[in-house]
């Protein structure tokens, strides 16, 4: 089977800035890591593939440095990176990049699973992973905590849910996002690393891919961040020491209302 | 999207149910969509699929909603991405509301993110905060991002509607308002609409989750000061007194003391609970992330630098194996168990 994965590159949290005008965050130039939860994607790309046989396409969309992201998941094992680059790109939101990622994957023709991390860890919006599949029209399983079955055809899948997990079967070719708790992502390899060195990343335009121009970049997103700003500060209060029986004595004393109001 | 902005009206609550129980989520979107849908002069209406739930129009109803789409079939018997996603899609292209918002749930995050890329339109994730800008009749959605630690506010200017998912217990509850003339529509969709390529095979409910965390009014929480497995006893015995959830920090759930479907923060859930007890865990943006929105935040920490101190509503600097026993001790007194 083809597997892509799709993984993106966020900013190191230390080192976040905006675009002034746009409040666009600002991604070239900055401390980047591979988003942590697609660490979790690769990982169970790899799982599938010494089981099933087949081979791996890692895809990511954005600035030149996010081939670092692509290197990474090659020195996973990962066999393929293509990376989606394109100055009309700038400045995209989840809208367009789920349809520009799907016309990538489109374009590679065979893919028979494609797996996403549950959210980057910058914008937090997991909802690249159903765009993609909205626009590939293929099913899609969100939250995926176990893959336990798989075939050419199918599998089956565990998603977490609020009050447990439910098994879900999906034909084939669908879109998983998968939670951390799937697996345990291996940690590259010496060889892996030099593959990695070496690997040519294939580069894509919009033009490549048959993007419409009018719908990428800033220009064609639905949404438009009006502004960003810190969150009101949650002040600490009263800290309580001594002996255990006092301090808790006056603890329940503040909280005796509140806690006879919620508890159950 | 289709035809003029101008066209797209109403506000729309999508109303999730899970087994025809209509979750809160829903009453608290129904109680901001009322604001909204006031500051516009449109109607609030209520989205409702499932299989047999046309009775629970009226919880819906007694809310505020003026008109309740109702799509009632026995595929729609449990949540499906594809077939859910689909109606909702096709109801939408039919009535065109303006606005549209989902509790920001698994079902809520996973269903809008589909259907705002077939509609061709914006969604903004887990917001806290909506608003209507006076001057441009856009919603302003506010929303936490990079694990909390900013907010930014955006909009969706030139496409329709314009959706949101909201995170639990931000929102207050639309009060009862049975004042209201509320129409039940029942709506009909082509056979093709329902169709999905995937299927639930079965659910397992977690038996230790019988206090949902992110429904719980008061959540007890351990982190790597609980020492082990064993350790997360002691917090069992507190949250069965207080009728509280579980929860735990990621080095909890990584170190196997206690399944992941309790962690709280950044990479696990997002909780508002009314009172959050934080007992051997340090604090760390991860965490807090989780948290922030908490009304109470309680630290039990032996550690008195433990950055937790520094945003907890009430700090207790010691032992917690000493500590939560006594605190059990007397809530159960308190309460009479
Ligand atoms: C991308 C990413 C995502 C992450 N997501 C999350 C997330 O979702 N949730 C999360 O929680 N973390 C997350 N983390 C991890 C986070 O950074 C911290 O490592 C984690 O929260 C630490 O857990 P802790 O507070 O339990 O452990 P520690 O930081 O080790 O703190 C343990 C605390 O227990 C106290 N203690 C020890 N013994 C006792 C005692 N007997 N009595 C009282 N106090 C005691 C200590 O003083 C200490 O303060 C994430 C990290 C990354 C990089
Ligand atoms: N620019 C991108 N390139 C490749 N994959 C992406 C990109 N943005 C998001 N993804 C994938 O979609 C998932 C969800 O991201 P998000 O919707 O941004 O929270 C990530 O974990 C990635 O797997």
């Amino acid at each position: 089977m083809h597997i892509v994965v799709c993984v993106k590159q966020v900013p190191d949290s230390q080192s976040v800035k905006f675009d002034q005008n746009t409040n666009v965050m600002l991604r070239e130039g900055v401390a980047s890591i591979l988003n942590p939860f697609d660490a979790y994607a690769v990982e169970e790309a790899l799982r599938l593939k010494e089981k099933l046989g087949g081979s791996i396409t890692a895809i990511s969309m954005g600035p030149a440095q996010a081939e670092s992201a692509l290197r990474e998941a090659i020195a996973m094992g990962v066999d393929k990176g293509i990376l989606v680059n394109d100055p009309a790109l700038a400045g995209s939101d989840a809208w367009v990049t789920g349809y520009v990622l799907a016309l990538a994957i489109r374009k590679l023709g065979d893919a028979g699973l494609v797996i996403c991390g549950k959210q980057g860890a910058d914008g937090e919006t997991a909802q690249v992973g159903p765009g993609i599949a909205a626009h590939l029209n293929v099913p899609q399983i969100t939250y995926v905590r176990k893959i336990d079955e798989i075939d050419d055809k199918h599998l089956v899948a565990q998603r977490l849910l609020e009050e447990g997990h439910e098994f879900i079967d999906s034909s084939l070719p669908c879109v998983l996002t998968v939670v951390k708790e799937i697996n345990e992502p291996r940690i590259a390899s010496l060889k892996g690393k030099m593959a990695a060195k070496k690997a040519q990343i294939v580069k894509w335009t919009v033009l490549d891919i048959g993007a419409d121009p009018a719908k990428v970049g800033l220009g064609g997103s639905t949404t438009k961040v009006l502004k960003i700003f810190a969150p009101p500060a949650r002040q600490g209060g009263q800290i309580f020491t001594g002996e255990p029986e006092q301090v808790i004595g006056r603890l329940v004393e503040q909280l005796k209302d509140v806690v006879t109001a919620a508890a159950k | 999207m289709s035809g003029s902005i101008d066209l797209y009206k109403d506000v729309w609550v999508f109303a999730e149910q899970n087994n025809g129980k209509i979750l809160s989520v829903t009453f608290e979107l129904l109680g901001e969509g009322r604001k909204l849908a006031d500051s516009l002069g449109v109607n609030l209406c209520a989205v409702l699929l499932g299989s047999g739930i046309q009775d629970k129009a009226q919880d819906l109803a007694a809310r505020g909603a003026q008109k309740i789409y109702i799509v009632d079939k026995p595929e729609l018997a449990v949540f499906n991405d594809e077939s859910y996603t689909a109606v909702l899609v096709d109801l939408v292209n039919k009535h065109k509301p303006g606005i549209l918002l989902c509790g920001a749930t698994t079902v809520g995050r996973s269903m809008s993110a589909r259907a705002a890329a077939l509609l061709n339109t914006g969604l903004i994730a887990d917001c806290v905060g909506l608003v209507i800008d006076p001057a441009t009749k856009n919603l302003l959605q506010t929303r936490p991002t990079l694990a909390g630690s900013l907010m930014s506010t955006s909009v969706t200017p030139g496409h329709r509607p314009q959706m949101a998912t909201v995170r639990r217990k931000v929102m207050k509850e639309a009060l009862l308002d049975t004042g209201r003339n509320s129409e039940i529509l029942l709506q009909e969709v082509a056979a093709e609409v329902l169709k999905s390529r995937t299927k639930r095979l079965k659910l397992e409910v977690e038996a230790e989750t019988t206090v949902n965390i992110v429904d719980a009014d008061i959540i007890v929480s351990g982190g790597r000061g609980m020492q082990n497995a064993e350790g997360f006893a002691i917090l069992r015995d507190l949250a069965g007194v207080l009728g509280a959830g579980v929860g735990a920090s990621r080095a909890a759930v990584d170190s196997s003391w206690i399944a992941y479907s309790h962690q709280v923060g950044q990479t696990g859930k997002t909780v508002c609970p009314k009172i959050y007890f934080a007992c051997g865990i340090s604090g760390q943006i991860q965490h807090l992330a989780g948290i922030s929105a908490s009304d109470i935040i309680i630290a039990i920490n032996k550690d008195p630098d433990a950055p937790i101190f520094k945003i907890a509503t009430y700090g207790v600097v010691g032992d917690l194996f000493k500590l939560i026993p006594i605190l059990t001790q007397e809530f159960r007194k308190l309460l009479k168990k």
